[in-house]
């Protein structure tokens, strides 16, 4: 049977102008400067499920996350949601209804001036699913209640909440246009991991009793693992493995997603002493040639150093990595 | 003896709407050569812990009550004058940002010998090779040429590295670090842990380390103190903390945290969230979510008592002759 797939991105890139402006450019002799954001990315993503996408602060997730939902357009490759451009899909209404985003700041994302009720209701009005201000409020109390807030909650004002509490507003106004597909771009990462719990817990509770598709960012791999169906590692602007979380976890192929999984401190590591890998993201300015990962991959060759890695399938995932494709585990 | 000793300490904020009591009654210890961690949710008090033992309480923050002692010697009582002396040469300071600590007008190199200079008798000379040799300590790779670079031209984990340079090169008997890796990518986090943890070890420093990252503790620090609403709910060895709290609150934060090596469908949740200081219930502070309160917790506060191999600041563990 052919997976029911609701977003598809391929071959996905997004380019910065980083320029200074052009008379000083033009002034130094400088040529354009151009910043790769998001560089050739593919990913598909089954209804019902939840793709994560991890990576260090840079590499592209949240640009990733804001093509996914067409708030930025792609510099090359295409992405469709439900079988269609995501540019023609934002035209259709009843199809950007059915996609929405939540934020990592719920301080930052919601409208300090208008009434929690007022914020949730916005996309109903919005999308003009429902008419009646009774009905309007009926629904937005039923969304409060769902997110463990209460109906009542909606008279008040978005300071009056804790991070958690703003956060469960930011769900239910994402949910209130009864989305199917849900971006959420590092939804607990300002939040105390017991509050965290919470919120994560209801994500997936509402993943279940809705049927909801989740296009997961964070740097957060233990969130990951709790919340992933399939993980895609992103380094620069591109992924470099991609497959089941379950597999990936238990058998990370790539250098590069071996070294986030090493630098993870978990509880389970009480007296545990490691060595991290050394060296730093370099600028996705000017990334390195070859391989962008090679600076820091215990692996890296000669080959490495000028041969950009394709992506290739290895069972079940997808990985771009010489010494993958060649089997080597030596330099 | 032990290097640090924080009694029953009392931090408050007089305000317009009355006193805030952001710390009531923190006692803790820490050794000689022990790293000890202190995580809480945001606002449980642990930056003010660490600000009140260095001094540095930003006014009209005060200590109220209780006794801070650093080798047996009363320091809360202390002017600036007197403290200013202490910080850096008896404790260092590593903070989450470091251009806090980092001054962009000096080379790095500038603010090391200073630094020492201060707090040591040391020609020039002396100094920069010292400064060179610190930076190289901390895996700063070409020293003697960068040595003389600012702060705005390293990144943020080199920063991070001359902070923990800065912090140390007085060779302080205590160090504490309040959130030293927060801002910071999870690889070059690990990076930053592992030298922390290594250069303490051997230069023989005590360090307070302050996160809320359970992991990062779990990983580096010998005990523990898990903080709650202005108050330590229990302190003990990391692998007691973490493997068999004692404390329905540790309890329940550790379940809340998802864990690499095994998948649960469910986080362990503690429902509501920590109290304002406005609004800090009377009795036990976690008796509104603890799904073990009985009628004592509503009425009387429990103190800190032995529970196996911790100390935790709960009635079940508390005996009749000893709350009265
Ligand atoms: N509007 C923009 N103009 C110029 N550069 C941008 C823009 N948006 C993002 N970038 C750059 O693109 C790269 C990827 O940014 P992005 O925000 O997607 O990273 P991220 O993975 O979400 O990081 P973080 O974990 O810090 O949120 C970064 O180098 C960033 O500075
Ligand atoms: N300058 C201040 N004025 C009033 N209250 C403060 C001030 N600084 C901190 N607090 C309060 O003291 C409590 C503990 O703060 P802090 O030690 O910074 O927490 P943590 O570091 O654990 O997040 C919080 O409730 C905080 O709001
Ligand atoms: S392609 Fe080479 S440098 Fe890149 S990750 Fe694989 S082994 Fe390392
Ligand atoms: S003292 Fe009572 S309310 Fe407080 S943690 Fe213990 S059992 Fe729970
Ligand atoms: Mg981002
Ligand atoms: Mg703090």
């Amino acid at each position: 049977m052919a997976e029911d797939i609701v977003l598809l991105a391929d071959q996905v890139s997004r380019y910065f102008d980083v320029s200074r402006p052009w008379l000083q450019r033009t002034l130094a002799r400088e040529p354009k400067q151009v910043l790769r954001a998001v560089d050739g990315v593919s990913f598909r993503v089954a209804r019902g499920s939840t793709l994560s996408l991890v990576g260090e602060s840079g590499c592209g997730k949240s640009t990733v996350a804001r093509l996914a939902v067409g708030l930025y357009t792609p510099s090359g490759g295409e992405i469709r949601f439900e079988g269609e451009a995501i540019s023609a899909a934002r035209a259709q209404p009843d199809l950007r209804r059915r996609m929405n985003m939540i934020f990592q700041d719920p301080y930052a994302s919601l409208n300090p001036r208008w009434r929690v009720r007022d914020i949730v209701a916005e996309p109903i009005r919005a999308f003009k699913l429902l008419s009646s201000t009774a009905d309007i409020n009926a629904r937005v109390g039923a969304l409060l209640t769902q997110v463990g807030l209460a109906a009542a909650d909606g008279e008040k004002f978005p300071h009056e909440f804790s991070g958690g509490q703003r956060q469960r507003i930011s769900i239910a106004r994402a949910l209130s246009s009864e989305p199917e597909f849900l971006v959420c771009d590092e939804p607990t990462s300002a939040l105390d991991v017991s509050v965290q719990a919470q919120i994560l817990n209801l994500m997936k509770d509402l993943q279940q009793r809705l049927g909801l598709t989740y296009l997961f960012i964070s740097h957060n791999l233990s969130v990951v693992r709790h919340m992933s169906d399939r993980l895609g590692v992103m380094y620069l602007g591109r992924i470099v493995e991609i497959g089941p979380a379950a597999e990936i976890f238990a058998n990370p192929r790539h250098p590069y997603t071996k070294l986030l999984l090493d630098a993870i401190p978990d509880l389970d590591m009480v007296g545990r002493s490691r060595t991290p890998v050394g060296g730093e993201v370099p600028s996705p300015i000017n990334p390195p040639p070859g391989c962008p990962f090679h600076p820091r991959c215990p692996l890296a060759n000669a080959r490495c150093k000028t041969e950009k890695p394709q992506v290739l399938h290895l069972g079940t995932v997808e990985i771009a990595c010489h010494a993958a494709e060649e089997g080597r585990t030596t330099a | 003896m032990a290097l640090l000793d924080v009694v029953d300490l009392v931090v408050e904020f007089p305000t317009r709407r009355g006193v805030l009591r952001a710390l009531d009654g923190v006692s803790l210890a820490i050794e000689p050569g022990e790293v000890l961690g202190v995580v809480g949710e945001s606002g449980a008090g642990k930056s003010l812990t660490g600000a009140a033992i260095i001094g540095l309480l930003e006014p009209p923050g005060r200590v109220a009550g209780g006794q801070i002692l650093l080798n047996g010697e009363r320091i809360d009582t202390k002017t600036q004058e007197q403290m200013r002396p202490l910080r850096g040469k008896q404790i260092g300071a590593i903070f989450q940002d470091p251009l806090t600590t980092l001054n962009p007008l000096y080379s790095i190199g500038r603010q090391l010998v200073e630094t020492m200079q201060t707090h040591m008798k040391l020609s020039d000379r002396d100094a920069r090779a010292r400064a060179i040799k610190w930076l190289e300590e901390v895996g700063i790779p070409a020293a003697a040429q960068r040595i003389d670079a600012y702060p705005h031209q390293f990144s943020g984990g080199m920063r991070q590295r001359v902070v923990i340079a800065l912090a140390l090169c007085a060779e302080p008997k205590l160090v504490i670090a309040d959130e030293p890796t927060t801002a910071l990518d999870v690889s070059i986090q690990a990076q930053i842990i592992t030298l922390l943890k290594r250069i303490t070890r051997e230069h023989g420093t005590s360090v307070m380390l302050i996160t809320h990252d359970m992991g990062v503790i779990a990983e580096t620090a010998d005990r523990v103190a898990v903080m709650y609403a202005g108050r330590v709910a229990e302190i003990g060895p990391v692998a007691e903390v973490v493997k068999h709290p004692a404390h329905p609150y540790t309890e329940g934060l550790m379940g809340s945290i998802p864990s690499l090596t095994h998948r649960v469908d469910r986080l362990r949740q503690i429902d509501g969230s920590m109290p304002r200081l406005t609004a800090i219930p009377t009795g036990c502070a976690f008796n509104p979510r603890c799904d073990k309160v009985f009628d004592r917790c509503r009425r009387h506060r429990p103190g800190l008592v032995p529970s196996g191999k911790t100390q935790a600041a709960c009635w079940l563990y508390a005996t009749e002759a000893a709350n009265g």
